[in-house]
Order: C-alpha cells, then structure tokens, then sequence
C-alpha cells in the first residue's frame, strides 16, 4: 500500500468556458486530516465531486484510493466514505436499519454487514439502541453515527463535507475528536469547514481561490508564511483577493 | 417600551418543546442576536413574532402590537428574511423586488435609499432569474425584499449560514448600516464568533435561553481560570490533560485547546508534569462566547 491515498495532478473541471477547477496538484498521505477550503464559489464542491468519482474531470489526472478519477469513478465510491451535514441518514429507519442499508449500498455481504454493525456499535458504546429509530436521536449521536457509518466498508479515505454546519460548540468539539481518532488509526480525512477554528485541528490545509489551490500547507507554516495571527486572517488574506464571485 | 417584548413563550411540535417558556426585550434600535445551533428554537420563534406559528402559551408583542390579536399590523411592518430562500426563481431580480414592493403597497423608488447599500451590488444584474443568482446575490436580493416596505423590525434567521467567513463579516457590515438607520435588527446565527458584532445576545439551546446579555458581559461571567495549551501532539495532549487533577475540562479550540481549572489547578506542577511533552506550551487566555456558551451547556 502506498503512502499516498489522494494524488492530482493538474486537474480541471470546465463547464462551456468557465473553469471551475484550474489545474490543482496535491497529494494527501494515509492518516492525514486535510482540510480543503474556500470562499463560495471557489471551487471547492466540483473539485470534491471529482475526487469522489460523481464528476470527470475536463483534463489532468488524479487517483483517489488507488483509482484513477478519470476511468474508475465506480470504484473509487466504493472505496471512499462520504458523509456531509445536509444528507446523512434516515430518520425513519433505525440504527441498525441505517447501518444495514449503507452497508448494502457499499456492497458488504450479510455476514461481513453483521459483523460491522456489531463492531461498530460496541465502539460506539451503542449496542442498547440498535433498534432505536434514528430521528429520536440526540444530535450529538446521530453525527457519531453518520461518521461510523461513513467507515462501515473501512474506507482508506473518508470526505466529510462540511460536517459541523449548525452543530452546538459542545458536539461540534467531540466531533472532532471523532476524525482525531480515526486518523491515529490510519483513516485518511478529507474535510471542508467555514469554522476556522476547525482549520487548525488539521494536519495541512489547502485554500482555494477562483479554482486554483493558492495556498497548501500546515497551519503554522501557512501563519507564518502570511505572518497572521490565526487561520480566519490567513483565509481573509486570500479570500478577499478572489476575482469572481459565487 | 422595547421593540420585541417576549413573555414565557413556549411552542411544542408534539413531543419536542423547541421552545420553553422565553422571555425577553429587545430594545428599539437594538441589533440583537439569537446565538445557538440547530434545534435550539431560533427558527421557532422568529415564526411565532411574525405571526406564521401560534404559540401554544405566552404572549410577545413586536413594535407594540399583539402577536395573536395585532397579526395584521404586525406584517405590515416587520420584514423577515427566512433561512430558506423563498424568493421566486422564476422571477427577476427586479420583478421579484417589484413584487413584493407592490404587496406591501409600496414602489421600489420609495424605498431606494435605504437598500441602495445592499442593492446596489446586484443591480448589475437585475434582469437576471432569481434562481440563477449565487448564494451571496440571493441573500443580499433577500435584504432587500425584507426591506422594501422599511420595516421598523427585521428577522433575519440564519442569512450567514453556510456562508463563507469573508462573505459573513461583508454582511454584518451590512447589518451595522441598517441599525444606523434605527431599524430594530433580530438576528440569528450558529456562529459564536458574529457574537461581538451585535449590541446584546441570547445564547440559546434546546428551546432555552442559557444567557442574555451585552457580548462583554457574557464573558465576564466566565469565572475560571482558563488556560491554552498546545504540544506537537495536540491529540495526546488533550487526553494527558483531562487526567490531571485541577483540570475540570480540556477541549479543543483552535491552535490550542482550552483547558478550565478549578480551584485546585496549580500550573506550576502542570508544567513541571508536562516538561517532558515534545514542544509543550501553557499560557493564560481570555474566555470567549464560545468557551461560556460550552460552559453554560454543561450546567
């Protein structure tokens, strides 16, 4: 297994002549919690669809768990766990219903979906509400939940979009703990934020203005190289040069 | 009299009490800001002071009217922006604006110089479809439907969410232009740090209100010590930390992670336990909002 689980190369999105994506390069190594950020309108959302097999790219090349964007978008959603704020799970089905089901769509067996779920569900400390239905869940566990579900295939690579939106201070940190945990365990984190505090509890942070990478780096480094006091003046630096809009 | 009175209002959604018996004043001229997450009622209650919801007890009155008996001159001046969009896509921006000037029996030149600031920006593009616009368009198109009968209160529920950190900083710019005007400004947002841009707040959770005060006064009330902490390993940082006695809470914030220290805290033996974490640092911090909102949550 390499040690790079995501590698672009120049990659492009155009749609008719407007160039959402322009020639990015990154790579992203196992265990790293890599934070993709932007202004709206950046670029941000199309260069995650690539990534993520749901969009070719127009030129450039890149792979993603050992899959080329370009060829193997199938595979790669099987591959990759994605979990956003705005879609996570079923409130009309259970815990376990939930479990089942995405482990189902990420092609797991009956025997290999059990086994998870019941592993899953012991780390979680969670087993007593397996029948429980997820739509009386406290929030806090419901992002538990789409975060573990969001690993159920053991994915070398999890894209958290957004995962915090409208979360309480309290969740939100816990959370974090979450994505601490399952980096020191090996799983690769990709995650966009708007809270800039969030920017910090990553390993590097790419920012991206009017579709190019403009700055890649760990958050110290990126402070200094900006000689700012913290993340949000660093990403004000760069945001309020952006050219076009949303 | 305030411009927003709020007496024990409590609405329910069947078993969820998404608001709990609330109570507070907003004075005339005021920009205040409902501060909390998902579920705490903030949507809820922007719904029962502009007459959409029915609140099932308490009363509240908005620019001295009745919300239940008064409704009819409640709408007529108040403006509201909702956290969805609900302006029409199919429209222009200048037919949407047109529009709704005429449902309040107004016309657009009337009130132009108070949007002008906000309108302005997207004039350029008037003859394009509501539906068609960016995110930031749709919001300042929004402000000005909101605006366009000049309204003596404005609810804007959430119009910085999902919005980008630049983008929210230029709206609340915006915002400071209005309360300059004298409109009464009710703003929410799940963002601790827009906080400081409002006169007072209401920190507010699961349908209660945890504390109203000026954002200065709200920290103030932050009565630990608290310290930042930070190490090449922010992870085992954080779990070493919690261990200590004299740490009543260590989470993360940021570059540091913020630990409050009881009464027993003694930093210099914290120190001299942590001497040998690789690029160890304690120092004191200020508290923020967002250190007493977690503090208030916990109680």
């Amino acid at each position: 297994m390499s040690d790079i689980v995501i590698s672009v190369r120049d990659l492009t999105k155009r749609f008719g002549d407007f160039t959402a994506v322009d020639r990015i390069s990154f790579d992203v190594h196992r265990g790293e919690i890599f934070g993709f950020l932007g202004a709206n309108g950046a670029g941000k959302t199309t260069a995650m669809r690539m990534l993520c097999g749901l969009s070719y790219p127009t030129s450039g090349s890149g792979s993603v768990a050992g899959y080329d964007v370009r060829t193997e978008g199938e595979k790669i959603k099987r591959h990759i766990g994605y979990m956003s704020q705005r879609f996570s799970l079923y409130n009309d089905l259970t815990v376990g219903e939930n479990m089942r089901l995405f482990a189902g769509i990420y092609g797991l067996g009956a025997k290999q979906t059990e086994e998870r779920t019941v592993e899953l569900l012991d780390r979680l400390n969670f087993s007593s509400e397996r029948n429980t239905l997820v739509g009386s869940l406290p929030l806090g566990w419901k992002q538990k939940l789409s975060f573990a579900i969001a690993t159920i295939h053991r994915p070398e690579v999890v894209f958290l979009d957004e995962p915090t939106g409208g979360v309480d201070p309290v969740t939100r940190r816990q959370f974090w703990e979450l994505i601490y945990e399952a980096a020191e365990a090996g799983t690769t984190i990709f995650v966009t934020t708007h809270y800039m505090d969030e920017a910090e509890y990553c390993s590097r942070v790419s920012i991206m203005v009017d579709g190019e990478v403009r700055a890649l780096d760990t958050p110290a480094r990126l402070k200094q190289q900006f000689s700012a006091e913290s993340m949000d003046e660093v990403f004000s630096t760069l945001a309020r040069g952006a050219q076009r809009g949303e | 009299m305030g411009a927003i009175e709020i007496d024990s209002l409590s609405k329910s959604y069947g078993n969820v009490r998404a608001l709990d018996s609330v109570s507070f004043t907003v004075e005339r001229g005021e920009l205040f800001g409902l501060i909390g997450p998902d579920g705490a009622g903030k949507t809820t209650l922007f719904r029962l002071l502009t007459t959409l919801l029915n609140a099932d007890e308490g009363s509240a009155k908005v620019d001295g009217f009745d919300i239940r008996a008064d409704y009819l001159a409640i709408r007529s001046r108040v403006g509201y922006m909702p956290g969805r969009f609900s302006l029409y896509p199919d429209l222009t921006v200048e037919e949407n604006l047109n529009f709704f000037a005429a449902l309040f029996g107004v016309t657009v030149d009337e009130s132009y110089d108070l949007i002008a600031p906000i309108y302005k920006q997207i004039e350029p593009f008037r003859k394009r479809r509501a539906g068609k616009l960016s995110g930031g368009m749709k919001q300042k198109l929004a402000l000005s439907c909101a605006l366009i009968h000049r309204p003596s209160v404005l609810f804007l529920d959430e119009p910085t969410t999902g919005v980008d950190a630049v983008s929210r900083s230029e709206f609340w710019d915006m915002l400071a232009g209005l309360k300059e005007r004298g409109i009464t400004i009710l703003v929410s947002t799940p963002y601790m740090d827009e906080a400081s841009r409002c006169d007072r707040i209401a920190l507010c959770n699961e349908g209660h209100i945890l504390g109203i005060d000026t954002p200065e006064g709200i920290v103030r009330g932050f009565d630990k010590r608290l310290y930042g902490i930070s190490a090449r390993n922010m992870f085992a940082l954080l779990e070493r930390a919690r261990r200590v006695e004299g740490v009543e809470e260590c989470y993360p914030f940021g570059e540091k992670h913020h630990l409050v220290a009881s009464e027993e805290f003694d930093i210099e033996r914290f120190k001299a336990e942590f001497s040998d974490v690789e690029d160890f640092e304690i120092v004191s911090v200020a508290p923020t909002i967002e250190d007493m909102f977690i503090k208030l949550m916990k109680r």
